[in-house]
C-alpha cells in the first residue's frame, strides 16, 4: 500500500476484495458506503412497496388486495421501512458516500483526518445493520422507528436488539461527523480559507456538528430504553413514577436535529449543482454558508413540535411553534439564493440540474407544509394524519433523495471515470419526480380528510386517493430501476470521462477522473473562491 | 489515501504536514469525542434534574442509603489519579520513561481502588434488597432496616432513585474500566519505549479521557451521595 503509484487511479491501485474491505482510502470507503447503502435502500424500498400494496384497498381481508397477512405484519413492515430508511439510508447517505469521497478532494486534502476511524465507522454501520436485520428472525420489531415508550418497554418483540443496532449505527454517525470536523479545520490546502470552501463542504461541516452534538443524546436515550427493558429502572415507566413523555423529549432532541442531518448535506449538493449548471457564480455565498450553520443551531431548539399533543404545556408549545417557524428563515435564504443564482445564468438542463430543480419544487412544498404543521392550532388537527406523512416524505424523499440522485449523476464521471447515458438519467428523473408527486400529494388530501397514519386499514371513502398513491409508488419504482440500469450501463460501457466534463470550478474537477490514489499530483494552492465562472 | 513517512523519528501520515500538525489534529478529535461523552452523560443529568424536582423527598431518602464517606474516599482517589495521569504525560514529554510508567501504573491502581470500593457498595446494596427500579425488593429492605433499628422506607417509588443511581454510577464505572484498560495499554507501550518527547499522542488522548471521567464523578458524587 505504501508504494501505490502516484499516477494510478484509486480503483485500479489494488485488486481483490481484501484491498477494499481493509482500505483506508476515503474514496474507496465512500464506494463501500455507496454499495451497502444502495442495498439498504432496496430493502427499505421493498418494505415501502409492500405497505402501499396493502393500502391499495380498504378492508383488505374482504377484498382482493390482501398483501400482508394482518395488522401485526403491517406494523412490522412499517417499522423496518422507517428504521432502515432513516438509520441506514438517509442519515449515512450523503455524508458517508458523497461526503467521504468529495470532502477531502474539495478542500485539496489527501484524505480525511482519521482514515482508520473512517473505516471503523463503516464497520459500525455494518455491525448495526447486521443486528437490525437479525431482529427479523428473533421476534421482529413493531414499534415504529421512534420506539415510543411505554409500548416499546412492554412489547415482546425484539426491541432491545434493534435498539442496540441503532446505538451502534449512531457510533458510526458520530465517528463520521468527528472526522469531518477535524478534516475541515486541519486539512485545508494552502489558500483554502473557510470562505473559499465549496458550499457542499460548508453543509457537511454543519451536518457534522449536529452529528457530534445530537447523536450522544440518542445514545443515552437508547441505553436507558435498554435498561428499562432489561432491569426496569423506571425512568420512563409511570408505574414507578417515571415519565414516558420524557422519552419523547430525549428522542426528539436527537431526532429532530437528525432531520437536518438528512437535509443539510442535500442542500449543499443543490448549491453545487445550481451554480455548475447555471455557469454562474453562486448568489449569496456567505448567506448560504452561514444559513447552514443557522439551521444547525436552531435545529436543537425545535424538538417540542413533535409533542404538541403529548401533554406538554401550552407555553412550551407556543415557544416551540415560534422556534420551529424560525427554521423557515435560513431555509428560505437558501431557496432565494438558488433561484437568484439561476437568474440570467446560462442554464444547462442536464439530469443533475433537473434533479436540483425537482428538489426546489418538492422541497418548497415540504418546507411550507412544515410551517403549517408548526402552527399549533393547525397541528392539533393534522397530528398523526397522512398530512404529516406527506410532509416529511416531501422533505426527505423530495428533498434528500432528489439531491442524492442529482449529486450522484453529477459526480458519477469523477467517481468512476465513466460517463452515463444522459437520456436514461433524464427518464429516471421524470418517473421519480412524477411518481413522487402522484404518491405523496394525495396523502396531503387524505391527511386533510382525517386519515390517520400507521394504520393497516381504512374506511371506504379514502380508497380512491390511496389507489392513486399506490400507483405512484410503482412509478417511483420504475424511475429507480431506470436509474439503476443507467448506473450499471454507465459502469460497464460508459465512455471514458474527461477530468472536468461539466466545466466546474471546484477542486475535485481539477484532478483526473477517477482521481489518483493521492488525489492530486501536487498539493493544490487556492487563490480564489470556489465558483469563479467567467 | 494515507501512507506514512518518518519525520524526526515519528510516523507521520502523508496527509499531515508534520508531527505537530498530526498531533494537534488528533487532539482536536479527542476533544470532540469528549464532547459526545459529556452530552451522553448530559442526558442522564437532565433526567436526574427533572425527577429531582418532581420527587425531592425520594432523592433525599435515597441518598440516605449511600455512605458519603465511601463516596468521598473515591472522589479523593480519582482526583489523585488525575494528578498521576497528568504526571505520566509530563514525564513522557521529558523523556523520563521510567517515571512515566510509574505514574501510569499508580493511575491504574487508583482506578482499581475506585472499582473495588464501588464493588463493595453495590454488593452491600444488593444484600439489603436494593436494586434498580422495579427490582427493588421493598420487603427485604424494610426487614433489613427493622432489624437494624432504622426508620422504614417512606417513598413508595424509591426504586426510581436507585434506577438513577445504578445507571449513572454504572455507566461511569464502565468508563473507569475502559480507562483502566487504556492506561494499562499505555503502561506497556511506555515500558517498551514507544513514547518520546515529540510523540506521546495516545498518552495525551487517554489523559484527556481520564480527566473527563474524573470530572463526571465529581458531579456524580454530590448529586447522588450528598443530595439529602
Amino acid at each position: 500500500m505504501a508504494h501505490a503509484g502516484h499516477d494510478v487511479d484509486y480503483i485500479h491501485a489494488e485488486k481483490g476484495l481484501k484491498s477494499w474491505l481493509l482500505t483506508l482510502d476515503h474514496k474507496r470507503i465512500g464506494i463501500l458506503y455507496f454499495v451497502t447503502v444502495m442495498f439498504f435502500f432496496l430493502c427499505g424500498g421493498i418494505a415501502a412497496l409492500l405497505l402501499r400494496g396493502e393500502l391499495f384497498s380498504y378492508n383488505a381481508q374482504a377484498n382482493v388486495g390482501e398483501i400482508l397477512k394482518n395488522g401485526d405484519i403491517y406494523n412490522q413492515v412499517m417499522t423496518y421501512h422507517g428504521a432502515i430508511m432513516v438509520f441506514m439510508v438517509i442519515i449515512p447517505g450523503i455524508p458517508a458516500i458523497l461526503g467521504n469521497f468529495f470532502l477531502p478532494l474539495m478542500i485539496g486534502a489527501k484524505d480525511v483526518a482519521f482514515p482508520k476511524l473512517n473505516l471503523l465507522s463503516w464497520y459500525c454501520l455494518m455491525a448495526g445493520a447486521a443486528l437490525a436485520i437479525l431482529t427479523m428472525f428473533t421476534g421482529r420489531v413493531d414499534t415504529g422507528w421512534t420506539f415510543y415508550t411505554p409500548y416499546s418497554i412492554q412489547t415482546g418483540t425484539a426491541v432491545s436488539m434493534m435498539v442496540v443496532a441503532a446505538f451502534i449505527m449512531g457510533m458510526s454517525s458520530i465517528l463520521t461527523g468527528l472526522n469531518f470536523i477535524v478534516t475541515v479545520h486541519k486539512l485545508r490546502a494552502p489558500g483554502m480559507t473557510m470562505h473559499r470552501m465549496p458550499l457542499f463542504v460548508w453543509a457537511l461541516y454543519s451536518t457534522a456538528i449536529i452529528q457530534v452534538l445530537a447523536t450522544p443524546v440518542l445514545a443515552i436515550t437508547l441505553l436507558l430504553l435498554m435498561m428499562e427493558r432489561v432491569l426496569g429502572v423506571g425512568i420512563f415507566d409511570p408505574k414507578l413514577g417515571g415519565d414516558p413523555v420524557l422519552f419523547q423529549h430525549f428522542f426528539w432532541f436527537y431526532s429532530h436535529p437528525a432531520v437536518y442531518i438528512m437535509i443539510l448535506p442535500a442542500m449543499g449538493i443543490i448549491s453545487e449543482l445550481i451554480t455548475t449548471y447555471s455557469k454562474k457564480v453562486i448568489f449569496g455565498y456567505t448567506a448560504i454558508a452561514y444559513s447552514s450553520l443557522g439551521i444547525a443551531a436552531v435545529s436543537f431548539f425545535v424538538w417540542g413540535h413533535h409533542m404538541y399533543v403529548s401533554g406538554q404545556s401550552e407555553l412550551a408549545g407556543t415557544v416551540f411553534s415560534f422556534l420551529t417557524m424560525l427554521v423557515g428563515v435560513p431555509t428560505a435564504i437558501k431557496m432565494f439564493n438558488w433561484v437568484a443564482t439561476m437568474y440570467k445564468g446560462s442554464i444547462e438542463f442536464r439530469s443533475p440540474m433537473l434533479y436540483a430543480m425537482g428538489f426546489l419544487f418538492l422541497f418548497a412544498i415540504g418546507g411550507v407544509t412544515g410551517i403549517m404543521l408548526a402552527t399549533l392550532a393547525v397541528d392539533v388537527h393534522f397530528h398523526d394524519t397522512y398530512f404529516v406523512v406527506a410532509h416529511f416524505h416531501y422533505v426527505m424523499v423530495g428533498g434528500t433523495l432528489m439531491a442524492i440522485m442529482g449529486g450522484f449523476f453529477h459526480w458519477f464521471p469523477k467517481m468512476f471515470g465513466k460517463m452515463y447515458n444522459e437520456a436514461g438519467a433524464r427518464w429516471s428523473f421524470v418517473f421519480i419526480f412524477v411518481g413522487f408527486n402522484v404518491t405523496f400529494f394525495p396523502q396531503f388530501i387524505l391527511g386533510g380528510m382525517g386519515m390517520p397514519r400507521r394504520y393497516f386499514d381504512y374506511i371506504a371513502a379514502y380508497q380512491p386517493l390511496n389507489r392513486i398513491s399506490t400507483v405512484g409508488s410503482w412509478l417511483i419504482l420504475t424511475g429507480f430501476l431506470i436509474g439503476l440500469y443507467v448506473i450499471i450501463q454507465g459502469l460497464r460501457k460508459g465512455a471514458k470521462a474527461p477530468p472536468n466534463p461539466w466545466g466546474s470550478t471546484t477542486l475535485e474537477w481539477q484532478t483526473a477522473s477517477p482521481p489518483i490514489v493521492h488525489n492530486f499530483d501536487h498539493e493544490p494552492v487556492v487563490t480564489a473562491g470556489p465558483y469563479e465562472y467567467k | 489515501m494515507s501512507t506514512s513517512r518518518v519525520i524526526d523519528g515519528v510516523n507521520v501520515q502523508s496527509h499531515y504536514r508534520d508531527v505537530d500538525h498530526q498531533f494537534s489534529s488528533a487532539k482536536q478529535g479527542i476533544w470532540l469525542f469528549m464532547v459526545t461523552e459529556i452530552l451522553m452523560f448530559g442526558g442522564l443529568f437532565v433526567a436526574y434534574a427533572l425527577y429531582h424536582m418532581m420527587y425531592p423527598e425520594m432523592f433525599a431518602e435515597g441518598a440516605r442509603f449511600l455512605d458519603w464517606r465511601l463516596g468521598f474516599v473515591n472522589t479523593l482517589v480519582l482526583i489523585f489519579s488525575s494528578l498521576t495521569m497528568a504526571l505520566g504525560i509530563y514525564y513522557c514529554q521529558l523523556n523520563q520513561t521510567k517515571k512515566a510508567a510509574i505514574a501510569l501504573a499508580v493511575t491504574v491502581v487508583c482506578a482499581g481502588i475506585f472499582m473495588v470500593i464501588k464493588y463493595f457498595e453495590y454488593t452491600h446494596k444488593f444484600h439489603m434488597g436494593i436494586f434498580p427500579g422495579a427490582m427493588l425488593n421493598m420487603e427485604q429492605l424494610n426487614n433489613y432496616l427493622a432489624a437494624a433499628g432504622e426508620p422504614l422506607v417512606k417513598s413508595p417509588n424509591l426504586g426510581l432513585y436507585f434506577g438513577f443511581y445504578f445507571c449513572m454510577s454504572g455507566l461511569h464505572g464502565l468508563h473507569v474500566m475502559i480507562g483502566m484498560g487504556l492506561i494499562t495499554w499505555l503502561f506497556i507501550k511506555t515500558l517498551r519505549g514507544h513514547f518520546k518527547p515529540n510523540y506521546y499522542t495516545p498518552v495525551e488522548g487517554v489523559g484527556i479521557f481520564w480527566h473527563i471521567v474524573d470530572l463526571i464523578w465529581i458531579f456524580l458524587f454530590p448529586l447522588l451521595y450528598l443530595v439529602g
